[in-house]
């Protein structure tokens, strides 16, 4: 059983290029943190066990799954979410936003975060990947809307639209 | 000037709020002082709560406190029966709905046994552990195959056995008629159901706010007004005295309909005692077990068939697992009894279900409803009697498929929206050959697969047919209001989970209206805004509330044609909408935007004639007769790994007829992504129950959801045949991807294996399974 008098901890962090102090209990995970104590609600949680991907966040330009990171383990990081993406290109879509919009690669919308914070660390390190590369990339994160191929088609069409 | 807007593969309108994070999801809200829930839930299937002490957890830290069952007092009762028991002659109906937390006894593993008030959820989950519950575990009925042998525990003490249900239906006189055949065959199937797994779980906020007397519930439900109806009832306040609103939702597929669910029995129950804000949210594990399922049928049947391939009758008798509680009524073995019956002639039909209870989470319906376990059934069947009767596949299904002519077509059995079942019509024989030349089937059977197999490689085709019975009523509305500004607002009560209502209704009204559709916002799933009709389930939304969008337009426009005609004293015939503009077509001078319109049509001073309605808005309501039928051929070439027997879908087409499309991107997006489930239920996704009743596979590592490793790139074609029913002609498609799969893939490895004499009779198609029907029929 846990203690119930945990000593809370100040962490101080970067995420979408401000910055951040807080104090927090050291259980607390980075998901919560991002979501219910900075109201960064765009990272969305839906496994808690890491596996389904919706909660990726980039930590120091990483993509992790904010759901199985501390908030506590983020001390001093820079930290990326859904909501920096469009922020760092002028507040207009980037162009993997805009791909996603034309080949209809979101239907609920609740794993997209995920997957563009997946594909948008798979493009910058890999600027020329191809299906079966980006089918393994988000092979991490699950939809159970789109059937995938959808995504996949936006992916390449983003990678034209910047080359 | 304004494009063509219906028809057309249009980007979606709420695509950029989802890209940004910036669309409100339930979980999102945060109100000041909000309290939050967390649920200690049964270890057990079945057994008797002996004693609960919530002393320890109730002083836990952050705790505001901890409520039981007992401690509802009067308010203690089940929920409701939400769909009634179809008029069928003769039905046996055994209703046992769902409790807010169970009381004496628990009947599934994950039951809803104490609730615990904190600050946090963290504080909430650590109190839990705190609560002490003693347990007398009885014996669980789980394999629901033996739940109505007389020795086997049972689930409600009052009952005198497992039986939740009885319903036999006929069509002709399959008994008279079975001489009539040149072969019988007959098999048993057995045919499991996985999660829907939508991938944002279940939540709630309630707020009851005392200065405004009112409850407001942000809920992830496909069915925001039932829901307002339901708990308002439950509860005793008044539907005047709720409201709901779902907001963007997660993926529904089924579960998120109305069930009036424990949690929201509670959290309503809560919110009315407490007077403060609540939040409960359904974390993966618990949405395991405490989310409805879709789960088993075993089938007994018998197809009478003469030896040109002619189908004289069917004979089918299955047991359906209902789970522990039945608030959906039958309308999962009544969909698997109708649409077993398929695109095809069938005259002589005796079919009989029994549905059961166990000690499992409740079933109710998702994506696809029960329809893929007929499918399954009379698909196998024909292939069992193809390969008797040495026809193809392709050959047998041909020779039974309903002509253009013989629509409408009336089953007479009783459907899910309690008519009877009669297709509108449609175009079956076309979508097959479509099907078999995009396919390359004859090319496949006659060169391909000999020289693969000649390689050593076991591949195989396979392809099945289906009708999809969508668009049901009862009815939808919507209201279109021009505004000032010359925007549009479309409200229809309907939830959206992810079915593009904001762009498609927008289309839909664009067409009418001529206005840009950038100019037009859709409100859907607020109680606030739109409160009557019922919700997003059974392939509907575009069908019933996309009419009722296509008549409140239209009224509108007449509207506007009116005012515009007496304004220029022009005839109404010379007038067009264009561009957010109305004006005359002879005269261009005579132009106006809908917007300036929209503020004279609701004068602040001087007289209007008595029977004068403001605005330019108008509601309609649309209820169809009967459900529109769609259909479709699914083909697919797979490859079997002859050491692993992992099965490789190397392409996947499927060729649908859902009458009028509104957008054709989002049509493909809606085939995808049921396909996508459907390939998971036939391969992967399965709801392994231990004997003790307990979940072994709550969680998704060892739960096996499709990734884009599994999904192949899929293939789509299409034949409009409009539906006489309503006036777009559109016909549902929410489900058409999931419904045949199995039976195909079934098909395709069965051929990959022709030489063994293979005959899958069971579903998921694990290679385990593949393995085990393999040493059926070979000698090892």
């Amino acid at each position: 059983m846990l203690e119930e008098s945990v000593s809370k901890m100040q962490i101080s962090l970067e995420v979408n290029g401000e910055q951040y102090s807080r104090e927090v209990e050291p259980r607390l995970l980075l998901s919560d943190f991002l979501r219910h104590d900075l109201g960064l609600t765009g990272t969305h949680v839906g496994c808690e066990h890491g596996v389904c991907g919706a909660c990726t966040v980039h930590l120091d330009e990483v993509p992790v799954r904010s759901c199985l990171t501390f908030a506590v383990q983020c001390q001093g990081a820079s930290l990326t979410t859904v909501e920096g993406l469009a922020a760092s290109n002028g507040g207009n879509l980037t162009p993997l936003q805009e791909s996603f919009q034309d080949c209809h690669a979101l239907q609920c919308g609740f794993c997209t975060p995920g997957m563009l914070m997946t594909l948008t660390d798979l493009l910058k390190r890999n600027p020329e990947a191809d299906e079966s590369e980006i089918r393994n990339e988000i092979a991490g994160n699950l939809c159970r809307c789109t059937g995938y191929q959808h995504i996949v088609d936006a992916t390449l069409k983003a990678k034209e639209r910047v080359g | 000037m304004s494009q063509k807007a219906f028809g057309r593969s249009k980007r979606r309108l709420e695509d950029p709020r989802l890209l940004k994070g910036q669309a409100l999801f339930v979980d999102d809200l945060e109100l000041p002082g909000m309290l939050h829930l967390a649920f200690l839930r049964s270890p057990h299937a079945h057994a008797r709560i002996l004693s609960i002490d919530k002393a320890a957890a109730a002083q836990s830290k952050g705790v505001i406190e901890v409520y039981t069952a007992e401690d509802m007092g009067a308010d203690y009762k089940p929920g409701f029966l939400v769909v009634p028991p179809p008029p069928i002659e003769g039905l046996v109906f055994n209703e046992r709905t769902q409790w807010p937390m169970a009381k004496e006894k628990v009947r599934y593993a994950g039951e809803p046994i104490a609730v615990v008030v904190a600050e946090d959820r963290y504080l909430a989950e650590d109190a839990l552990e705190k609560i002490a519950v003693s347990y007398d575990v009885l014996p669980p009925v789980v394999d629901f195959a033996n739940a109505l042998d007389e020795n086997s525990p049972k689930v409600f003490d009052a009952l005198s056995d497992n039986l939740a249900a009885d319903a036999l239906q006929t069509k002709g006189d399959y008994d008279s008629h079975r001489d009539e055949a040149d072969l019988l065959v007959s098999e048993e199937f057995r045919y499991e159901r996985p999660l829907a797994a939508a991938m944002e779980n279940r939540g709630y906020v309630a707020h009851f706010d005392q200065r405004a007397d009112k409850l407001t519930l942000w809920a992830t439900t496909q069915a925001p007004i039932p829901l307002r109806g339901m708990l308002s009832s439950y509860l005793g306040i008044g539907e005047s005295r709720m409201e709901v609103v779902a907001p963007f939702i997660g993926g529904g597929f089924g579960p998120k309909i109305m069930i009036l669910y424990s949690e929201e029995m509670v959290i309503g129950w809560l919110s009315l005692k407490l007077g403060k804000p609540l939040k409960w949210i359904e974390d993966r594990a618990e949405n395991f077990v405490a989310t409805t399922q879709e789960r088993g049928q075993i089938h007994r049947a018998e197809l009478a068939i003469k030896s040109d391939g002619t189908i004289v009758g069917v004979k089918d008798e299955f047991l359906h697992d209902t789970g522990a509680y039945n608030p959906y009524g039958l309308t999962v073995p009544l969909n698997s009894q109708c649409t077993l019956l398929g695109p095809y002639r069938i005259p002589h039909y005796w079919s009989r279900f029994q549905a059961v209870y166990t000690n499992k989470t409740p079933v109710t319906p998702v994506r696809g409803a029960g329809r893929q376990h007929g499918v399954f059934v009379m698909e196998r069947l024909l292939d069992l009697a193809a390969r008797r009767l040495g026809l193809s596949p392709v050959e047998i299904r041909r020779r039974n498929l309903l002509r253009p002519e013989e629509f409408p077509h009336c089953h007479g059995i009783i459907y899910q929206d309690f008519s009877e079942l009669t297709y509108d019509n449609g175009n079956y024989e076309p979508c097959l050959d479509k099907a078999i030349e995009k396919i390359g089937y004859e090319d496949f059977k006659s060169a391909v697969q000999p020289a693969e197999r000649e390689k050593g490689k076991r591949i195989g085709i396979g392809l099945a047919t289906y009708v999809e019975g969508s668009g049901i009523g009862p009815y939808e509305g919507a209201r279109v209001t021009v505004g000032t500004d010359g925007s549009v607002t479309v409200a229809t009560g309907i939830g959206t989970q992810g079915q593009s209502h904001y762009t498609v209704f927008a289309q839909i009204v664009a067409e009418q209206l001529g206005v840009p559709l950038e100019r037009i916002r859709v409100v859907t799933g607020d109680t606030r805004v739109f409160h009557w009709g019922t919700g997003t389930f059974a392939s509907r939304g575009a069908v019933v509330a996309g009419n009722a969008c296509h008549e409140a337009a239209l009224a509108v426009k007449e509207k506007i044609l009116f005012n515009c005609s007496k304004l220029w004293e022009l005839p109404q015939d010379d007038l067009e909408l264009k561009g957010g503009y109305a004006q005359s077509k002879s005269d261009p001078s005579k132009r106006i935007s809908l917007g300036d319109l929209a503020d004279q049509a609701n004068p602040l001073r001087g007289a209007v004639s008595p029977d004068a309605k403001p605005g330019l808005e108008a509601t309609r309501y649309f209820g169809p007769e009967m459900g529109a039928t769609s259909n479709g051929v699914h083909a697919a070439i797979v490859e079997i790994d002859p050491q692993t027997l992992e099965v490789k879908i190397l392409r996947y087409l499927v060729v649908h007829d859902c009458g009028k499309v509104i957008n054709p991107l989002v049509l493909e997006g809606q085939i995808h992504g049921g396909l996508s489930m459907g390939i998971g239920q036939a391969l992967y996704e399965s709801l392994n129950y231990k004997e003790n009743g307990v979940l072994q596979s709550a969680n998704l590592h060892d739960y096996m959801l499709p990734t884009a490793l599994d999904i192949p790139s899929i293939e789509t074609d299409h034949l409009e045949t409009p539906s006489p029913l309503n006036p777009l002609g559109v016909k549902g498609a929410g489900e058409a991807g999931t419904i045949p799969t199995s039976a195909v893939i079934a098909q395709a490895i069965d051929d990959a294996f022709s030489d063994h004499e293979l005959f899958l009779k069971n579903a998921p198609l694990t290679p385990s399974a593949i393995y085990a029907a393999l040493h059926e029929t070979v000698a090892v």
